[in-house]
């Protein structure tokens, strides 16, 4: 079975600036991966080419099958990104940024109630603006969508960020249906702690590219010595030990 | 398309039925154009007759700024900028259904000015069908050519004062044609108002055209 991300000397550029500097990574279907590294490595700009939102100018590049060098927008509809900022208008509430959401793909709406259920934006959250919501809702909210909208590929980063205890225990539990039903997740973190147990493979990168990889969390039973190893390591620019 | 484009109207529609924006501040500001024009033409009931469609006309466009600015303005942050472009909605869409918000915006606009002039100047329109044309015709490429604009301004930071600077020399023509068109159908005078349709057709018909080819390109290059 084809990869449902495979870039190979991939280089994308963020206006003169090489964010991707040649990357190499593959993403199989139902697997999840972590990438660890120091602000500026280039994992927001990874995702952000995964999601077809920064065009790859050399280089392979395919997502879900999509060659992103020739057509980087035909992907964007079989993704789901939760960036830093979420896609949420102030003045809808919850329920209708959701619902938004799930129309635009031609869902059925009941796919909306059931994730923001599943959430646990019931009641008044529901109603509410989305302005008036803190961080952690928005946060919440914005997931609420990307699940409602059942995507092939996840793109989280830095997604246990503003999130309660519990939330971050639920995101894990929506991670690992969302790997059950098919899906694959790439996510990016600075909490090791809490995103390498979820991984099957963790990469490291530094400076726009892929410096090293190790087994996740979900392969083998690890501290968070290694992958504390490769964020230090990604930070200085140095290769961590490939698995 | 028509799908992706009464979502995004509606969606825009609800922003702006909850923000009010239109209601607070660009439906007063329309007003106070009219009535600052008024001023500085001075209190001569003849010269404030003559002047009432071109006065019209300038508040619309001032308005319709206002509007569009606000119409970018949903859509200038970083997520909900990112989360339209990965909603899978039809470029074209989205430009169709944020002209749509917008002409209905400006066409209700158009009413309170129709009768603040009304009021302000005593003016009676007496060929109602040619007004009504000029306006909805004028609607169309305002909303059309002003949502493609914005889209041109939206990723600059600058893009509150670029636009009026983008815009308004474009829209010129519709303010000419309308301000015509509007002046024929206060004198009666049916004959010399349609001459001036003839260029708010194709400006409206350009735009719209243009808009749903380009606003995807240009929705990228912001």
């Amino acid at each position: 079975m084809a990869p449902v991300v495979h870039f190979r000397a991939a280089v994308a550029l963020a206006g003169r600036f090489p964010a991707l500097a040649g990357v190499d990574l593959s993403l199989d279907q139902g697997e999840v991966m972590v990438v660890v590294g120091a602000n500026g490595a280039g994992k927001t700009s990874l995702l952000r080419a995964c999601a077809g939102l920064l065009p790859v100018t050399s280089g392979a590049a395919t997502v879900l099958g999509v060659d992103l060098t020739t057509d980087h927008t035909s992907v964007r509809r079989y993704v789901g990104l939760l960036g830093h900022a979420a896609p949420l208008y102030d003045e809808l509430s919850a329920a209708e940024n959701v619902q938004f959401a799930v129309r635009a793909l031609g869902l059925p709406v009941a796919g909306a109630d059931e994730a923001l259920e599943r959430l646990g934006l019931t009641g008044r959250l529901r109603t509410t603006p989305a302005g008036r919501l803190s961080a952690g809702q928005r946060r919440r909210v914005a997931l609420a969508a990307l699940l409602a909208r059942r995507p092939a590929l996840w793109l989280l980063d830095e997604p246990h960020a503003g999130l309660d205890a519990p939330s971050r225990a639920l995101l894990g539990q929506l991670i690992g249906d969302a790997v059950a039903d098919g899906a694959s997740v790439l996510l990016s973190s600075h909490e090791p702690e809490l995103s390498v147990p979820l991984a099957d493979r963790v990469v490291a990168m530094g400076g726009g590219r892929v410096t090293g990889e190790e087994p996740g969390g979900r392969r083998v039973t690890l501290t968070a010595v290694p992958a504390a190893a490769a964020v230090e390591s990604a930070a200085t620019g140095g290769a961590t030990h490939v698995a | 398309m028509w799908h992706d484009a009464v979502l995004v109207a509606g969606k825009d529609l609800r922003i702006e039925a909850r923000a009010r924006v239109a209601l607070w501040q660009v439906v007063p500001f329309a007003l106070l154009v009219l009535v600052l024009l008024a001023f500085a033409i001075g209190p001569d009931q003849a010269s404030l007759r003559h002047a009432a469609p071109g006065i019209f006309w300038v508040a619309l466009l001032f308005s319709t700024v206002l509007a569009i600015q606000r119409s970018v303005a949903v859509e200038s942050g970083e997520g909900t900028r990112d989360g339209l472009r990965l909603s899978g909605i039809d470029p074209a869409g989205i430009f169709l259904g944020k002209a749509a918000a917008v002409g209905l915006q400006l066409l209700v606009l158009q009413l309170v000015l129709w009768a603040g002039i009304t009021f302000l100047f005593d003016v009676r329109v007496h060929v109602v069908w040619l007004a009504l044309t000029a306006s909805l015709l004028a609607t169309v490429g305002l909303a059309c050519a002003g949502v493609l604009y914005g889209a041109l301004s939206a990723g600059l930071r600058v893009r509150d004062t670029l636009l009026p600077l983008l815009v308004l020399p474009v829209l010129a023509p519709v303010l000419l044609a309308g301000s015509k068109a509007w002046e024929a159908a206060l004198d009666g005078n049916a004959g010399s108002g349609t001459q001036w349709l003839k260029i708010l057709v194709p400006f409206a018909v350009i735009y719209l055209v243009v808009g749903i080819v380009l606003y995807g390109p240009l929705q990228e290059a912001a």
